[in-house]
């Protein structure tokens, strides 16, 4: 028998949630319990009494069940709001990204021409190894690693997206 | 200004308050300063059931048969996973229900203690909401908390989760005034324009149906007479899923009886070659909708829910309407009737409904040798429907045979675990509903095999003094399983049959019931009557065909125009598709 497939979009979403344990787990396993696809998800309190969370959460999905994602998510209890930013038109997205890389020689010059060329800011240097923060859109950021990898990529950390609408209105 | 109160004292006070009479648990270390609190304070009934999967099904039992919350209350580890079965089942046929549970003290949580378990991370999916309370102080309010979530919107089970240490330290309770949750704010009116809209489309309609669900029911009462009487001024027809048995009375004049795969072939053709669904809510489940694509392709749909996520999940509507399906009824019935439509000329489609219904779909033939099912269960209703009693199934061909065959005129009579399809519900749900209503007759309809899933709960009937009536159609078959293994694995049979029954009989005596043995037809009546005049609780064993099966059925993964009506009408295997639906 054939599984069904349906062609997926990718959204991102700002969930506002209560800042109280286990939240993240409960905004998780939705995902995993009903067979939703999380590509990034990040966590964060926001505000100054430290009580609401925002959680940005990057998933690919149909429009079907994409509609579902949000039902579900704005049915928990502790969820303020869900906001699908791609839904609401032009938004800002960025991540931050370690780099490490370790070299000599040319290798080492190298590697920094392209930071230069992506912005990115060495945060630590060795005299076989760079430590590079990288921020910005994250095909910006999948290129500069790419890139890295032939000049001696060691290691990567990435924070996952955080994304904003444009203009005044908030989520 | 209140003196400080121990934790248990806080929370023994705060279900009083909160109007709870009755709590149904299974006392253990973890949860024995919540039992001293109950002793002392005399103030809260408590019934000890055998096991406490057996304490959830009680309390959904005395739920739906009450329109009051079913409260539990277990200890930790083992007690709370013992549980976690009736609250996923309150969650899927969301039932209003509290359970308390006892955890270790917080000092030890998470270091693998003595009858730990990680009750809130394992009740996090199965619950509408749960909680681990940290602090005496907060117990107050998380409890009254946790009632509000379980009882408004699409009501369900919620979880509060109390450390000892918590039960016992001390702190000073005050009634909370009413919840105004800060997030959770469900939706009870519906969008006037909406309803406007979905009158109007009622109105022009020439092959309206009414698709209606346990939402009718949860909504309360008067829920089931707005529907009753929408349905007597449009003139349309009325289906129900296996849950919304009763909302509108299986003797109407609209009535054309339980849907989907069990349901009646009048029902399915109605669905299928509709022009309007109006589904007030239910959830369009696979086990009603049959194959999806093919899912009554000629109609518009409207659909009247209170859970937003139950809206376009399975089926897409035209008009979704979220509101609690009570209200969105009332003012369904006032504007059709300050639009002053006239009632819509039916007579075509009703036509068409009785060539249908000629069919006679849930006929059946009776043999000299063998008592049908079929027969048992409409004996028992002839002997009792005038004493209109509560009705709860367990899971199986019984179940399908009791929605199909026994008719019930109002809401709250029938229990039975729709969604998650739980054998071992259907005794301790009667044993809920006695102890609602201690005047009802109460019977528990259930198979062989089920029956034994939960059956130390006779004890609790006889601890309570609880006139539950058991009526086993014995078949010596996990029915539903071997009928499904004839329709899709060439009859066989792979551990479908059972070859260890107990003598039901001499086990009810037992646990101190009465025990009674149908084996013939001639003894089917007397064997009822017999069951109905004693002042008890009484097990009835009857024993029944064999091999019948339950039909009219829509095999999996057909669709509602493809009805098996008859068992001769069977043929060949499924295909893996079919197979993985079943």
């Amino acid at each position: 028998m054939h599984i069904k497939t349906e062609t997926a979009s990718r959204h991102t979403l700002a969930v506002m949630v209560d800042n109280e344990p286990g939240i993240l787990a409960r905004i998780a396993g939705l995902f995993t319990a009903r067979g939703y696809n999380i590509e990034s998800l990040t966590v964060s309190d926001v505000t100054a009494d430290h009580a609401v969370s925002r959680i940005t959460i990057v998933t690919s999905a149909s429009a079907e069940t994409m509609e579902q994602i949000l039902a579900q998510l704005d049915r928990l209890i502790p969820v303020h709001s869900v906001t699908d930013l791609t839904a609401l038109g032009p938004h800002v997205e960025r991540e931050l990204a370690l780099v490490k890389v370790a070299g000599t020689g040319d290798h080492r010059i190298e590697a920094l021409r392209l930071a230069d060329v992506y912005r990115a800011r060495v945060v630590d240097a060795t005299t076989t190894s760079f430590v590079f923060e990288v921020t910005g859109g994250r095909e910006k950021i999948d290129t500069f690693i790419t890139l890295m990898r032939e000049v001696g990529l060691i290691e990567v950390a990435r924070t996952g997206i955080v994304a904003m609408a444009r203009g005044k209105n908030a989520a | 200004m209140n003196a400080e109160q121990s934790g248990a004292d806080i929370l023994v006070e705060a279900l009083c308050d909160l109007g709870v009479e009755i709590v149904f648990g299974y006392p253990g270390g973890a949860v024995l300063p919540i039992y001293d609190a109950i002793f002392r304070s005399g103030r809260i009934k408590h019934i000890l059931v055998r096991h406490e999967q057996a304490a959830t099904h009680a309390a959904e039992g005395y739920a739906r048969s009450t329109g009051k919350p079913g409260v539990v209350l277990v200890t930790s580890g083992p007690g709370a996973t013992n549980a976690v079965t009736g609250i996923t089942d309150a969650l899927m046929d969301p039932i209003p229900m509290v359970v308390i549970t006892g955890q270790v003290p917080t000092a030890l949580i998470g270091t693998d203690a003595f009858q730990e378990a990680d009750t809130v991370g394992i009740t996090r999916h199965c619950s509408k909401h749960n909680y681990l309370v940290k602090d005496p102080a907060s117990l107050g309010p998380v409890l009254h908390e946790a009632f509000h979530i379980a009882t408004s919107g699409r009501p369900g089970p919620v979880v509060v989760d109390i450390p000892k240490d918590v039960q016992v330290a001390t702190a000073r309770y005050t009634k909370p005034g009413p919840i105004k949750h800060k997030t959770y704010r469900p939706q009870i009116k519906a969008d006037p324009s909406l309803i406007e809209q979905a009158v109007d489309m009622l109105a022009a309609a020439e092959r309206p149906i009414f698709y209606t669900g346990g939402g009718i029911i949860n909504s309360g009462p008067a829920a089931s007479q707005l529907l009753r009487e929408l349905a007597r001024i449009t003139g349309a027809p009325v289906t129900s899923t296996l849950m919304g048995l009763g909302a509108y009375p299986a003797s109407g004049d609209a009535w054309l009886g339980m849907l989907g795969m069990h349901g009646t072939y009048e029902a399915n053709m109605a669905m299928n070659k509709a022009d309007l669904i109006v589904c007030l809510g239910a959830r369009f489940d696979d086990r009603v909708t049959g194959r999806l694509d093919a899912f009554s392709p000629l109609s518009r749909k409207i659909h009247i829910d209170i859970d937003r996520s139950s809206v376009n999940k399975n089926v897409r509507v035209d008009l979704p309407i979220i509101a609690d399906v009570g209200h969105a009824l009332e003012d369904m019935v006032r504007v059709y009737k300050a639009r002053r439509h006239p009632k819509p000329d039916l007579a075509e489609w009703w036509s068409r409904i009785n060539e249908w219904r000629a069919k006679g779909s849930l006929d059946f033939t009776d043999t000299k040798t063998e008592i049908m099912p079929q027969r048992a269960i409409r004996a028992l209703w002839e002997a009792t429907h005038k004493r209109a009693p509560i009705v709860s199934t367990e899971v199986g061909q019984h179940q399908m045979w009791a929605a199909q065959h026994f008719g019930f005129e109002g809401p709250n009579k029938w229990l039975t675990s729709g969604g998650l399809g739980t054998m071992g519900y259907g005794l301790p749900a009667a044993i809920g509903a006695q102890l609602g209503n201690p005047n009802a007759l109460c019977i528990d309809v259930a198979g062989e095999a089920s029956i034994q899933m939960n059956i130390q709960e006779l004890a609790t009937a006889t601890q309570y003094r609880l006139p539950v009536k058991v009526f086993i159609l014995n078949n010596q078959y996990m029915g539903m399983v071997r009928q499904w293994q004839e329709l899709t694995y060439s009859s066989r049979y792979s551990e479908s049959y059972s070859d260890a029954l107990p003598d039901f009989v001499k086990l009810a005596e037992a646990y101190g019931w009465k025990g009674i043995r149908i084996e013939t037809m001639d003894q089917l009546e007397d064997g009822i009557a017999a069951m109905l005049a004693h002042d008890g609780p009484v097990m009835v064993d009857c024993m029944v065909s064999q091999l019948t099966n339950c039909f009219p059925m829509i095999p999996s993964g057909a669709a509602h125009t493809d009805m098996i009506l008859q068992a001769e009408e069977v043929s060949g295997e499924m295909d893996d598709e079919a197979k993985a639906l079943v």
